[in-house]
């Protein structure tokens, strides 16, 4: 099929209004010179914004995203934003940028917690409508009473919408995270919203070191040209037939139609993966593959296991760690892979459902190998030292019960 | 070098204390050390207890939120102390043995008991009259930030003076946004100096001052600090 190229879009190996040179994707990620940058999580989404040629961004503040979508605004000011407005309520701001990106503009916004729930109803509709949008997650406690704090919770709820989503570790994944994740969900066989998510506080208000790509290169702006299917509107299919008694009756066509579809944005998240392995080096990175105690974590807990690995070091203890970068796609066969060996498996949460070790659990062999903690929630930090020592309780539990029961 | 440095920030809304932890990690990342910083707060308001985080190392570090066990305990207000307008109670829970701890006062506010609870854990406790200092310097309070970190800086030998000059530069040489709040105490803090080149001088000033008393303590009394020393 052809596709149309509009004059007035800069292309690659042209500038764009703001002087930046659009350049190969691969080669923004992976070529372009990096400089180091010192700064919080808030400022790092504004810079990833700045590269990624962004048509339309939508506003509505809420703890603690509300400072970048606050940047985003600057940027708009500035002119490296198409447009942007203040949003009603996240219900509406999620509607807006469906509205934005059936119109074939690339879209982005930011919301956390009850936000993320608030605005829930539009995400499977997001997926379903093969729309994709960029939102940045910067999740927080759902609970009530209220909390601004983090906690990770309201992935949970995030998990089977449809969309793709990935969990940043740190401020550079963030970065990483934010312009790749426009290049893989745009590809026509995925073509679906994807939600970057980060730790409220622990990666927005941290100021960490990143490196940075140059800010005069950017991304080629999105082709609305590439998407898999017609744009959705009521007028065509297959909306159109969402009017017609074939659908919108309770007949097995109907029943079909949609079975089909959901298992059709299934398979199109497993189609990211072919993307997404080598732009992100593989969908989870494992460190002391060979230890018999690993930890399985995503997010900030990734880090606390990190720190908790070295105490362990240091007290000539081995223990391993897998950081699933990816949680949907799952990396199934991966972690299966990764933990083959592992003894105890241990995940680490910063939520109190513990959904991570659920998914693990639902994933591996011999899952009673897999212990749901250390967690904590509602806003707890989870230092090493804690870690540290209720592993060590629970292997020393696990010994004692051996020497009761032989 | 020691491995890793802790210091947890306790003040109020509106000291600066995210301001202080954010100038000491642009520091330390200056010099071409590893650092992190991170403030944890609730709704903002001021004179709400507002703590913040700096963790400073020579590795990469990946820990963080709010520290459980620092080695440095910063207090920027005296109700951190007597009202307890602190996240954890009291306020120096957690504190590693040897560690420090940075008050901003020149009146004793620790009970009898706090004073023998430090003492058994071989805790430094240092008073600093960063309010005062600031007033005197700057002609604002708003400047008892740069006295604490003056002072955590002499005493820690963690940043040097220079590193300090260059993380201020950075802060309020240029545009930032950190949020509603603390663009507006932004706006309040140049309005109080004829001009921005004013405003890095005096706080520069301000934090020379009591890094160099605190220098001079650090000289006299080496052997407390040992274990805060980088």
């Amino acid at each position: 099929m052809a596709t149309v190229t509009n004059s007035k879009v800069p292309q690659i190996g042209q500038r764009n209004k703001k002087g930046q040179l659009i350049v190969d994707p691969n080669e923004l990620f992976f070529l372009s010179p990096r400089t180091s940058s010192f700064l919080t999580g808030s400022e790092v989404i504004r810079e990833a914004i700045r590269r990624s040629s962004v048509d339309f961004s939508v506003a509505y503040p809420i703890t603690p995203q509300s400072e970048a979508s606050s940047l985003v605004g600057e940027l708009y000011a500035e002119g490296y934003v198409g447009d942007y407005m203040r949003g009603e309520s996240e219900f509406a701001v999620m509607g807006q940028c469906a509205g934005a990106a059936f119109g074939g503009a690339r879209v982005f916004t930011t919301t956390a917690g009850p936000g993320t729930l608030r605005a829930f109803e539009n995400f499977p509709m997001w997926a379903g409508s093969r729309l994709p949008i960029e939102v940045v997650f910067t999740v927080r406690g759902v609970n009530s009473p209220l909390s601004i704090q983090p906690d990770t919770l309201e992935i949970s709820f995030m998990l089977e919408t449809g969309m793709l989503l990935w969990h940043a570790e740190t401020a550079q994944d963030l970065f990483d995270f934010m312009l790749k994740g426009y290049y893989v969900a745009e590809q026509p066989e995925v073509h679906l919203p994807i939600g970057v998510i980060c730790d409220g506080f622990f990666v927005t208000h941290t100021k960490d070191t990143v490196m940075m790509t140059p800010e005069d290169l950017a991304l080629p702006h999105y082709d609305p040209y590439r998407s898999p299917v017609v744009c959705m509107d009521m007028e065509v299919p297959p909306v159109r037939m969402m009017r017609d008694p074939f659908v919108m009756k309770s007949n097995y066509i109907s029943y079909m139609t949609h079975a089909s579809w959901q298992l059709e944005i299934r398979a199109a998240i497993e189609r990211s993966r072919k993307h997404t392995i080598p732009l992100l080096d593989g969908l989870i990175e494992v460190e002391n593959p060979d230890a018999e105690i690993m930890f399985v974590a995503s997010g900030t807990a990734v880090s606390q296991s990190r720190e908790a690995i070295r105490l362990f070091r240091d007290k000539g203890v081995k223990v391993g760690l897998v950081k699933i970068k990816t949680l949907r796609p799952f990396p199934t066969e991966e972690l299966r892979k990764a933990t083959e060996h592992a003894k105890h498996i241990f995940v680490p949460e910063f939520n109190v459902a513990g959904w991570l070790a659920r998914e693990v659990k639902s994933t591996i062999d011999r899952n009673s190998r897999v212990i749901a903690g250390p967690h904590v929630a509602g806003g707890m930090t989870m230092p090493p030292e804690i870690i540290i020592e209720e592993i060590e309780k629970y292997l020393a539990h696990s010994r004692n019960k051996e020497l009761v029961h032989g | 070098m020691k491995s890793r440095i802790n210091i947890r920030m306790s003040g109020l809304g509106g000291q600066g204390v995210v301001t202080s932890a954010h100038l000491m990690a642009m520091a330390a990342s200056h010099e071409g050390k590893f650092s992190i910083s991170n403030p944890f707060f609730g709704a903002e308001k001021r004179m709400a207890p507002a703590e913040s985080y700096v963790r400073i190392g020579p590795e990469k570090i990946y820990d963080r939120g709010e520290l459980v066990f620092p080695h440095v305990v910063m207090v920027f207000h005296p109700q951190v102390i007597t009202m307890g307008k602190s996240y954890t109670m009291p306020f120096y829970s957690g504190i590693k043995s040897g560690g420090l701890i940075i008050i901003n006062d020149d009146i004793e506010l620790l009970t009898d008991e706090e004073k023998l609870d430090l003492e058994k854990k071989k805790i430094t406790v240092y008073y600093v009259p960063a309010t005062k200092i600031a007033l005197e310097i700057a002609g604002t309070e708003l400047s008892t930030n740069m006295g604490m970190i003056g002072a955590l800086a002499g005493l820690t030998q963690v940043v040097t003076m220079d590193g300090l000059d260059k993380a201020l530069q950075d802060r309020f040489g240029k545009k930032y946004v950190a949020s509603g709040g603390t663009a507006t105490l932004d706006e309040a803090i140049k309005k109080k100096f004829a001009k921005k080149e004013m405003l890095l001088q005096k706080n520069l000033d301000t934090i020379r001052r009591t890094f160099d008393e605190a220098s001079a303590f650090r000289e006299k009394h080496s052997a407390l600090l040992t274990s805060v020393n980088m």
